[in-house]
């Protein structure tokens, strides 16, 4: 396996890898009775207890008995997908005490498990993820083929079930109009590209989430190894090289541009959360080429989760209308970026 | 066969059989109308469709034996309704497979622990000799020849040291 730790903060904002499995002997969960998916999910927390000895320890969060406001919460922070949220019916997810790992049940599929790390770690969220499918792998029988591998309901998962993404934040590639190189590029090697939030989602902040396409004829580590060591290196070094160019031809212009978003956050009243998240990436871009030096980039790495609708109303411990949660999302950018 | 109230040939015929007596009526298009005799040949064309479909919609379609699901809502969803779906439908899981997946279809990863030994040597031949095909191709040799000396070893397992020196 490829050694790697966490490095490219500046550009990688996160890294992830998930793993799709399904019990034996049942259906896929969109043709389930309930009461089909709650023997999946007793099945599941079963093999989930059993494997604590080998694996780290999980937390339980039972879906259908959970509010929509710490379901969303659990979305925003990447623990669940959206449909995992506003879905009915008997599913959940087992969360780790640092959130750093999470495994949904009764999602498209039984179980997906996924591991979540900053900076360019895909190799170590995969160590994780092996070592908690090897744990469960005793206590419970997952589908399999011969042919076809670890059996998903969806084709594009089928063999490995294993997808490695990569958070990217690219404001120098979308300012200098070289994004469509990136995405061409990704399809070349059968990667996609989607928004912060996954699949459906538009790329918010300049933000782009790149994931093998396939799943399939290779191996874990082949695909590990073609994703960790072609495309994202690749695209760091092009990001990077976007960011110096711009230094270097018009600092005034950029830097008047990121400092303007900075002076912005830092006093405006009301703010929206697409605003917020085109604002923040622009200080972000700030930090990470020294035009920035009084703010740190894990408050700006924090800030992209916490603006949301979901935390800012967790947080004050309340539902919020719209204005009120543009108010306090303001007022939390104003705290934490230094503002008045 | 003329119509039995004019000389207009004839486009409806029945049959009508009420109380042991036989009867047959022959209409011309005119009087089969005024009559208010549904003329077949002038039905609209998504009644006639919808009675041809019907039959093989229920009948010809196969369903996967395990869960119910056919062949048209895989289609449909690009999901499975059951891993027996796999093989319920094999040729057009191969088709469906190898158009999401680059034209792969077989496994080459990780297998489960838990199946049998045999199982496993067969499963494990067939990954390498994808693995070596993909080498050659790349021109890899160096890769090539290790490949193909654990292919030798898969197919002729040879006795550790340790077993040799069991007493």
């Amino acid at each position: 396996m490829t050694a790697e730790t966490p490095v490219d903060m500046d550009i990688v904002l996160s890294s992830r890898a998930r793993l799709a499995r399904n019990v034996t002997d049942l259906p896929f969960v969109h043709r389930m009775t309930d009461e089909q998916r709650r023997r999946t999910m007793t099945q599941v927390t079963h093999a989930l207890d059993s494997a604590a000895a080998h694996a780290e320890p999980l937390e339980w969060v039972d879906l259908e008995s959970t509010s929509a406001l710490d379901r969303r919460v659990l979305y925003e922070r990447h623990l669940i997908s959206r449909p995992h949220a506003d879905a009915t019916g008997p599913r959940g997810v087992a969360v780790a005490e640092d959130a750093s790992l999470s495994v949904m049940v009764n999602e498209e599929d039984h179980v997906r498990m996924h591991a979540i790390a900053p900076g360019r770690s895909v190799a170590s969220c995969f160590t994780r993820i092996r070592q908690l499918d090897e744990a469960m792998e005793p206590f419970v029988d997952w589908a399999w083929h011969q042919t076809w591998g670890y059996q998903s309901a969806c084709p594009t998962n089928a063999g490995t079930g294993v997808r490695f993404s990569a958070m990217l934040h690219l404001p120098a590639l979308r300012l200098t109009r070289e994004l469509d190189k990136v995405r061409q590029a990704a399809k070349d090697l059968h990667l996609a590209v989607r928004g912060y939030y996954g699949e459906g989602s538009e790329s918010s902040g300049s933000f782009f989430q790149v994931s093998n396409q396939i799943t399939l004829g290779r191996s874990e580590e082949e695909l590990l190894d073609t994703f960790v060591n072609s495309i994202v290196p690749g695209v760091v070094e092009y990001e990077r090289a976007a960011r110096a160019a711009l230094l270097k031809q018009d600092r005034t212009t950029i830097a008047d541009r990121v400092l303007r978003d900075l002076a912005i956050l830092r006093s405006a009243q009301l703010v929206k959360a697409d605003e917020a998240m085109r604002r923040l990436s622009m200080i972000r871009l700030g930090v990470c080429i020294d035009l920035i030096p009084d703010v740190e980039l894990g408050t700006v790495n924090g800030l992209f989760r916490e603006i949301q609708a979901g935390h800012l109303q967790q947080a004050a411990g309340t539902t919020l209308s719209q204005n009120e949660a543009r108010a306090a999302r303001a007022t939390l950018l104003r705290q934490r970026l230094g503002g008045g | 066969m003329k119509c039995d109230q004019c000389n207009r040939p004839a486009v409806v015929h029945q049959v009508i059989i009420s109380n042991g007596t036989h009867r047959e009526i022959h209409l011309c298009e005119i009087h089969a109308t005024e009559a208010g005799v549904p003329n077949p040949g002038k039905q609209p064309i998504n009644k006639l469709m919808a009675k041809i479909k019907q039959p093989i919609a229920t009948s010809v379609m196969p369903k996967c034996p395990s869960c119910g699901t056919t062949l048209t809502h895989i289609r449909k969803s690009s999901l499975f309704g059951c891993p027996d779906c796999y093989d319920a439908f094999a040729q057009a899981t191969r088709l469906l497979v190898e158009s999401v997946q680059a034209g792969a279809h077989q496994h080459v990863g990780r297998n489960p622990k838990n199946i049998d030994a045999t199982t496993t040597i067969r499963y494990e031949s067939r990954r390498l000799v994808e693995e070596l095909d993909r080498a050659v191709r790349a021109e890899q040799y160096e890769r090539a020849a290790k490949i193909k000396a654990k292919l030798a070893e898969l197919a002729d397992p040879r006795p550790t040291e340790d077993e040799g020196d069991a007493s």
